[in-house]
């Protein structure tokens, strides 16, 4: 298998765009990643994306964004799964310039959310889970969290906020930060007095609704040494789970992500103790900590404890979200998996402005669909 | 189109009759191929007993487009007499008996209607046990 | 009269829903004064209940008392006025949720408030000919008042069943006689597409509920066998407290004679399920050997009239699920918002 690299990433600010299509706002992350690299073709176009088909009633993205973008004729495929639509885009271009079919591929995820309605959001997100059970039992995605948080403060003895800080933390990261959603610090004290969303998560424990678009230029070991712009060297490797927590052997276990982190810390060769920064899948409080933990980062119950300690601090032992994670950056379901790439791929290359994290070496994204059924794990190596 | 859709779930839905693998035991509610836990191929079909233990609860509060017009509703997580761990929503619950650990009885309930001209889904909901001796 | 052969009640069961209004919180908008209002209180279907589910609660309930295989049941009839689909039956999604089998009859039954009592008539008549095994006879309503209306004070919700076969050692009582007597009398209709009954004000009173009911069992009593003073329990349709004990005085019966089947007061009118209500209220309570009138209306208008006998078997039988008084007592007092919004008087779309 040949290697992969990073050549280029490009955002947009997350939030309402009110005046722009879900086509035309990747289309804009596109052409900033393009530029960033450098290259102006490529030989293939993934693109991730959740909800299209549901809130813009549009399949077939693929074509659409090759069109959109002059590039009639490159293949182009639109990749699904969930929550890590984006991810998933980029395991497929990956996988596609590993194999040596490709040189150079696009990979973009992109989410309008803005086009429905809060119920058809809170519909949106349910299709990450099974239509034909929990989607009967009107069991939303936020409730299935709230019974996880339940069961992780029963079983480790935690009170909320040793899982509310989280949230506090990607808040604290996202201060400022320019295509982040929310860009401004949230004190453990209003997260903890905000109205339930489903008790006991609350309203500022959960991600936002957005609308986003982030790409990223993968090259392979041809074009490397031809092109000048900065590069990481990518790993990549997913997983699944069952669907529902409750069948798993244990629900605050994201089994399927402890899996895929030690594959593709395998793959890298690189021990969890060396990497230098990590995004993680904070789409709620409580997966946050059940993320860390699974993945080995925290002794299960521990995660909370860390963080109020300052471990996951831009200064700390393992830098977390630091553009502010799914919480306060943003959560565009389909882009949010490119974004976490796209952030370390800056942080590697030192051009991460005042969030610079300490000469990095090595960063890791988590992304998951669903509740945990799908994780996909990226480690970026400086190069 | 939902209808279909409903049809072949009502088994399930209305009894809590599905299909349990023959050699680990795993529950389906849907009749599968292949053990979604062990890989077998052999299943019984089974009905779930309809009594059981409250582990966890929440309420939703912001629903997703379907049950828009039944929100604010419970749902909980349920250990049936026989071990099997459940979905379900909570109905018919005052404020003192919602507590983890109560006993609960599944019952047949209206869980979502396809507007005012579609069809009503009906299913279980677990309600608090009503006692009476055995 | 008929008399019957055979046929008896193997397990019975009534369902009450948790939500209870007072006729005060109703008269507080309408402004009615409490000694105006005809009952106390009345029981409120929830949300996420209709005539249906209910149905189901009740057939659930009679089947675990009978504790027979719901696959030798080989006929539903469910009789009811506020059936959620204009056109679909209601026996069908019953017959699905109890495990009945497929070779079944499944009908459903209108006859205003005496629907109920029309099914034990046509489940008898099954199970006597030797057609069927079992049969389940069902009256379910989610009654239906229009706001601000008389009937808005008892228009309530609820659900019995009886579950029939032949008779048995271990039955719960023996259906003995019976006699319907009807007219073509208006008092009380809803026309198609219509979302609350109308009905003929004080007309509903002498021609139609008193004429009928005292009709039928002056027939039922009639014939050879049975006589008032040999009937322990009186079961009477019970439109509002009033009615049924104005019956009793006309027929000259002592008051504890009446009292077990009275519910109105309580649960308000569920219609086709009122007076089965009643019957299984009674049951829960009578002894071996105790003889049961009962005699239902229905508006347009006619009345059933059955002569049971309790047997040995009901001592044992009726302790095997929850008695009507479990859910008598289980209630949660809702205001007219909460009643409006459970029972689609706030339109949400
Ligand atoms: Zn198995």
């Amino acid at each position: 298998m040949g290697k992969v690299y990073v050549a280029g990433v490009g955002l947009t600010k997350i939030g309402e765009h009110w005046d722009k299509g879900l086509e035309q706002l990747m289309v804009e992350a596109a052409l900033k990643a393009l530029d960033d690299s450098g290259l102006s073709r490529v030989n293939s176009i993934y693109v991730g994306n959740m909800a299209g088909e549901f809130l813009q009633e549009q399949a077939h993205l693929g074509a659409i964004i090759a069109e959109d973008l002059g590039m009639v004729g490159t293949p182009a495929y639109r990749v699904e799964a969930a929550n890590a639509s984006g991810a998933a885009a980029i395991h497929a271009g990956a996988l596609e310039i590993a194999s040596g079919r490709a040189d150079a591929v696009l990979v973009i995820g992109g989410e309008k959310l803005s086009d429905g309605l809060i119920e058809e959001v809170s519909s949106a997100l349910l299709m990450g889970e099974r239509q034909e059970y929990e989607g009967f039992m009107g069991a939303d995605f936020y409730s299935i969290n709230a019974l996880l948080y339940k069961l992780y403060m029963r079983r480790y003895e935690v009170k909320d906020d040793l899982i509310a800080v989280f949230p506090m933390l990607s808040h604290k990261h996202a201060k400022g930060v320019a295509h982040a959603q929310y860009p401004f610090e949230v004190s453990l004290e209003k997260i903890l007095s905000s109205p339930y969303i489903s008790e006991p998560l609350r309203r500022f424990e959960v991600s936002g609704v957005g609308d986003g678009a982030a790409a990223i230029v993968l090259i392979g070991e041809e074009l490397k040494s031809k092109i000048k712009t900065p590069k990481t060297e990518l790993y990549i490797s997913s997983a699944t789970d069952f669907m529902t927590p409750f069948e798993r052997e244990d629900p605050l276990r994201f089994q399927s992500l402890g899996v895929a982190v030690n594959k593709v810390l395998d793959e890298a060769k690189v021990d969890r103790g060396d990497v230098d920064l990590i995004e993680v899948h904070d789409a709620t409080s409580i997966m946050a900590a059940i993320s860390l933990e699974s993945s080995g980062f925290a002794e299960p119950g521990e995660s909370g404890r860390l963080a109020m300690r300052g471990e996951f601090d831009l200064g700390g032992r393992l830098p977390y979200n630091t553009f502010g994670g799914l919480k306060a950056r943003g959560n565009p379901f389909g882009a949010t998996g490119v974004y976490q790439v796209a952030e370390l791929h800056l942080q590697l290359t030192g051009r991460a402005g005042k969030n610079q994290v300490d000469s990095p070496r090595v960063g890791m994204a988590q992304s998951l669909g669903g509740v945990g059924a799908t994780a996909i794990v990226t480690l970026l190596k400086a190069v | 189109m939902r209808v279909s859709r409903h049809w072949r779930n009502k088994l399930f839905r209305y009894r809590l009759v599905g299909w349990r693998c023959v050699s680990c035991g795993a529950f389906h509610y849907s009749k599968p191929l292949v053990c979604k836990r062990c890989g077998s191929r052999e299943f019984r079909e089974v009905e779930l007993p309809k009594t059981g233990k409250l582990l966890a609860y929440t309420m939703v509060k912001i629903a997703p487009k379907d049950f828009k017009d039944k929100a604010p509703y419970l749902v909980g997580l349920v250990e049936l007499d026989d071990g099997t761990k459940i979905l379900g929503q909570l109905t018919d619950f005052t404020k003192e008996e919602l507590k983890e650990g109560a006993r609960v009885e599944a019952v047949l309930r209206k869980i979502r209607e396809d507007g005012e001209n579609g069809i009503i889904e009906y299913g279980f909901k677990f309600r608090p046990e009503i006692h009476h001796p055995p | 009269m008929v008399k019957l052969n055979g046929v008896a009640i193997q397990g019975y069961g009534g369902y009450v829903p948790r939500y209870r209004i007072k006729a005060e919180e109703i008269g507080r908008l309408w402004g009615r004064e409490k000694q105006e209002l005809p009952i106390e209180e009345k029981a409120i279907a929830g949300l996420d209940e209709d005539s249906v589910t209910m149905a189901v609660e009740a057939a659930r309930i009679a089947i675990r008392r009978a504790g027979i295989d719901p696959k030798r049941i080989g006929a539903i009839h469910v009789g009811s006025e506020s059936k959620p689909y204009a056109v679909k039956p209601t026996g069908t999604i019953v017959a699905e949720a109890i495990g009945a089998g497929q070779n079944i009859l499944a009908a459903d039954l209108e006859f205003a408030c005496k629907a109920g009592t029309e099914a034990i008539q046509l489940i008898t008549g099954l199970v006597e000919s030797g057609r069927i095994e079992y049969g389940l006879a069902i009256g379910a309503d989610t009654a239906q008042g229009r706001p601000g209306d008389a009937l808005e004070y008892t228009a309530a919700s609820g659900a019995a069943a009886l579950l029939i076969g032949r008779l048995t050692d271990d039955a719960v009582a023996s259906i003995e006689a019976w006699n319907s007597y009807v007219t073509d009398t208006p008092d009380f209709w809803r026309r198609e597409g219509e979302n609350y009954p109308s009905h003929a004000a004080r007309f509903t009173g002498q021609p139609a509920y008193f004429k009928h009911i005292l009709g039928s069992i002056n027939e039922l009593l009639n014939g050879d066998g049975y006589s008032i003073k040999d009937i322990d329990h009186f079961v009477f349709h019970q439109p509002n407290v009033k009615f049924p004990l104005a019956v009793a005085k006309a027929l000259r019966l002592e008051r504890e004679k009446v009292s077990a089947g009275l519910i109105s007061g309580f649960l308000g009118n569920p219609y086709s399920a009122t007076s089965l209500l009643g019957l299984v209220k009674v049951l829960d309570e009578a002894r071996p050997g105790d003889l049961i009138l009962l005699a239902s209306f229905g508006s347009g208008a006619g009345s059933d009239a059955y002569i049971l006998r309790v047997l040995d078997g009901i001592v044992e039988k009726r302790e095997r699920a929850p008695k009507l008084k479990d859910f008598i007592e289980r209630k949660i007092y809702i205001d007219y918002a909460s009643y409006a919004r459970f029972r689609g008087k706030l339109r949400l779309r």
